[in-house]
């Protein structure tokens, strides 16, 4: 009888410990707890997201993350970068595995309302296009009627493909795997006519051809891939700190905050200024008073990320075009802080 | 009547004290308490998705999927639904399986029985193969055929011809299609018929070898049947079924039928790589059958092959089917590696494109995993089935 008792006993504590666990637990404290920010990139992405040798990690993806750690940790350092393929990745971060995504992931209705997941933001707007092998002698999209098509599993990519080639009566046989890696394989081999993916990647993927000029990226684009930090649903102090850590890089960059200058400008006379590096922006979050200037300060500000990752002088060559700030022609805009 | 004094009968023990009664009871709660246990985490699993906004439930099966798939073997677009996409994964899986079983079987028995050969040569082949493909990780193998093959294709404008029919190039192996019209219904069934009359034929000359020991052609007469009846239905109908060719229009072949690449760097990385498991087992069972019962067939004057074929296999399949079924098995599951060179099977486009279009994880993970289970148990039941039709009938 006795160990029936004690069996019984077990069976409740069990049943009490498996209750719901809080939904909604605080990111914060555990990163704070941990000293260290548990960041979610992609396998290897040069511009985003691409380790070096040393398995130093770079790119406009990282950047983002690097900007959250200064801000609530105050070091830029203390990330540890996760790799993940399109396939991991919610699922990475719904179980808590990782503390934000920040992996050129496309913020889409679906994915926002049925995920569990909130998009913070948009740090680089992208669209969707194809490369094609110069030789093949084709100058549009629209004349790819029969093609074979590589493209990565798990992606917005493969439904806007779909919906392209449906639209304009064409048909095509995908071939769809599992990284980026092996699309460009598959297209180097000839297995594919087309590579097709965000424009950003293509210019990206095709520097890894051992002769990158035999490639051309078609001029359309068919899509709209708005590119962003993703954070948990039901934690709105983090998503708010994601949110706007990204925000001031932006405003930053607005308003001639650089990180050479970062430090002096704290006690510019202009008051947005002084709000964005000092005030009390940060305290409503939860974090310290500097988290923009240390944000500014090791990782720079929006444009200065931009350029240093992605820009005219790096390899991947692009201009800013629709990523420009509102006020230059492009569409990043930030809500004031204040 | 008289009562008859019987021996003494023990007193009845307490419930709780009858072995009987305890282990039942005790077997009862354990199976509640494990009930229970998943119970528990199957609610928690749905609260708290619920509590984070993610959708549950089996709902998205019938929305459109929107994304294409590479090889189906029903019709399927992208206006088909999700539930089409599993079908579509499913019938890719099972093609692969049953293909990669046909032959794994056929080259591991071939293998198998030549590395037992007298045939020095042959049997140092037989080695060798066995030695360097079972001990080379499978995805290993995958890639090399995929892409060391692949790359030695040439592309589509420049394909490898055989009489104007069949081209093979870096985008598949392409045949001529039969298209069946009105009538082919003739053939199909004469093709029916053949097999039948075969399947009597067959039976009539066992049971007249068993009885009057004469031998029939047996094998030449069922070529004859199965090839000389669809033929003559063929021509009586008015030759209903014509053939599509494949031509290159634009970048591809189109029309026609293709195998892709994928399915052949898959169906020969899998049958390979089994084949080389399977021939140890046949070796091995062949080996377990004495040596008397070869000298035995040898000395009522029986050749090698009906030795073989009559006397040794029969007796070695005993030993060899149950780890064959083994090697079935993991046959089957080995082809779920199909994601890593874009074979579209069920892990890819269920398990892959689909659960990340919908984000509904736990229920599509579930399903495949009910797949995977289902196709193996049936695997086995088949040959445990098989197994006890050959296992030692003792009389």
């Amino acid at each position: 009888m006795k160990k029936l008792t004690i069996a019984l006993a077990a069976c409740a504590v069990t049943a009490f410990t498996l209750s719901p666990l809080a939904a909604n637990a605080a990111t914060l404290d555990n990163v704070k707890k941990r000293g260290m920010l548990v960041c979610g990139v992609s396998t290897g992405l040069p511009g985003f997201s691409n380790p070096d040798s040393k398995n130093n990690w770079s790119g406009i993806d990282v950047d983002t993350c690097r900007a959250v750690a200064a801000a609530v940790l105050g070091d830029a350092q203390k990330v540890k970068f996760t790799p993940l393929t399109a396939k991991e990745r919610f699922t990475a971060l719904q179980s808590g595995e990782i503390d934000m995504l920040s992996r050129n992931t496309t913020w889409t209705h679906t994915r926002d309302t049925s995920l569990g997941i909130n998009f913070a933001g948009v740090n680089y707007y992208d669209g969707q296009g194809f490369m094609v092998m110069k030789k093949l002698g084709v100058k549009s999209a629209k004349e790819l009627n029969g093609a074979s098509v590589c493209l990565q599993a798990g992606t917005t990519t493969e439904l806007n493909l779909a919906d392209y080639f449906r639209e304009h009566g064409m048909k095509y046989s995908p071939i769809t795997v599992d990284t980026s890696d092996q699309t460009i394989k598959g297209f180097e081999a000839g297995r594919c006519d087309i590579l097709t993916s965000d424009q950003s990647q293509l210019y990206s993927l095709r520097t890894k051809l051992p002769d990158p000029n035999a490639a051309m990226v078609l001029p359309e684009i068919i899509s709209k891939e708005p590119l962003g930090p993703v954070v948990r649903q039901g934690d709105d102090q983090w998503f708010n700190i994601v949110k706007w850590v990204l925000y001031a890089q932006i405003n930053a960059e607005e308003m001639g905050v650089t990180s050479k200058n970062a430090e002096e400008m704290k006690s510019s006379k202009n008051p947005s200024i002084a709000r964005l590096l000092g005030g009390d922006a940060g305290a409503k979050m939860g974090i310290g008073a500097d988290w923009a200037l240390q944000a500014i300060k090791q990782v720079g500000n929006y444009g200065e990320m931009f350029e240093r990752n992605v820009g005219l002088n790096t390899p991947m060559k692009i201009a800013r075009g629709v990523n420009a700030l509102w006020n230059k022609g492009g569409i990043q805009y930030a809500p004031p802080v204040r | 009547m008289a009562e008859k004094e019987g021996p003494l009968t023990p007193s009845k023990p307490a419930p709780w004290n009858n072995p009987a009664v305890r282990s039942i009871a005790f077997q009862a709660l354990a199976i509640l308490a494990v009930g229970y246990f998943f119970y528990v985490i199957f609610q928690n699993t749905l609260t708290n998705m619920e509590k984070r906004g993610i959708s549950t439930g089996f709902g998205f099966l019938t929305e459109p999927s929107g994304f294409g798939i590479l090889m189906s073997l029903v019709d399927y677009s992208e206006a088909s639904s999700y539930g089409r996409t599993f079908v579509v994964g499913l019938l890719n899986t099972l093609l692969i399986s049953v293909l990669g079983i046909f032959f794994a079987t056929l080259i591991g028995f071939t293998v198998g029985v030549a590395r037992l050969s007298s045939n020095w040569l042959l049997a140092k082949i037989a080695t060798v193969y066995i030695e360097t493909l079972r001990n080379i990780p499978l995805l290993l193998q995958m890639f090399f055929w995929y892409f060391a093959v692949l790359a030695a294709l040439p592309s589509p404008n420049k394909s490898i011809e055989w009489g104007g029919n069949f081209f093979l190039n870096n985008r598949g192996l392409y045949f001529p299609r039969p298209i069946f019209e009105d009538g082919s219904g003739f053939v199909g069934a004469a093709v029916v018929i053949a097999i039948a009359a075969i399947v009597l034929m067959a039976k009539w000359a066992h049971r007249r070898q068993e009885t009057t020991g004469q031998q029939f052609h047996t094998v030449y007469v069922s070529i004859g049947i199965l090839i000389g009846l669809p033929v003559l239905a063929y021509f009586a109908a008015g030759m209903p079924i014509s053939l599509e060719y494949a031509a290159l229009k634009g970048f591809n072949f189109q029309g026609g039928m293709r195998i892709i690449p994928e399915l052949m760097a898959l169906l020969w990385a899998i049958s390979f790589y089994t084949a080389a498991f399977i021939a140890e087992i046949v070796r091995a069972g062949i080996l377990a059958v004495s040596h008397g019962q070869t000298e035995a067939a040898n000395a009522l004057g029986l050749r090698p092959a009906p030795t073989l074929r009559l006397v040794v296999v029969p007796q070695a399949l005993r030993v060899i089917i149950p780890p064959l079924t083994s090697q079935f098995l993991n046959l089957a599951k080995n082809s779920s590696l199909a994601t890593a060179i874009g074979y579209p099977d069920l892990v890819a486009v269920f398990m892959g494109t689909t659960l990340n279009q919908t984000g509904q994880a736990v229920e599509i993970v579930a399903m495949t995993m009910a797949v995977y289970l289902a196709i193996s148990l049936t695997i086995s039941a088949f040959m445990n089935w098989y197994n006890k039709r050959k296992a030692l009938v003792e009389r």
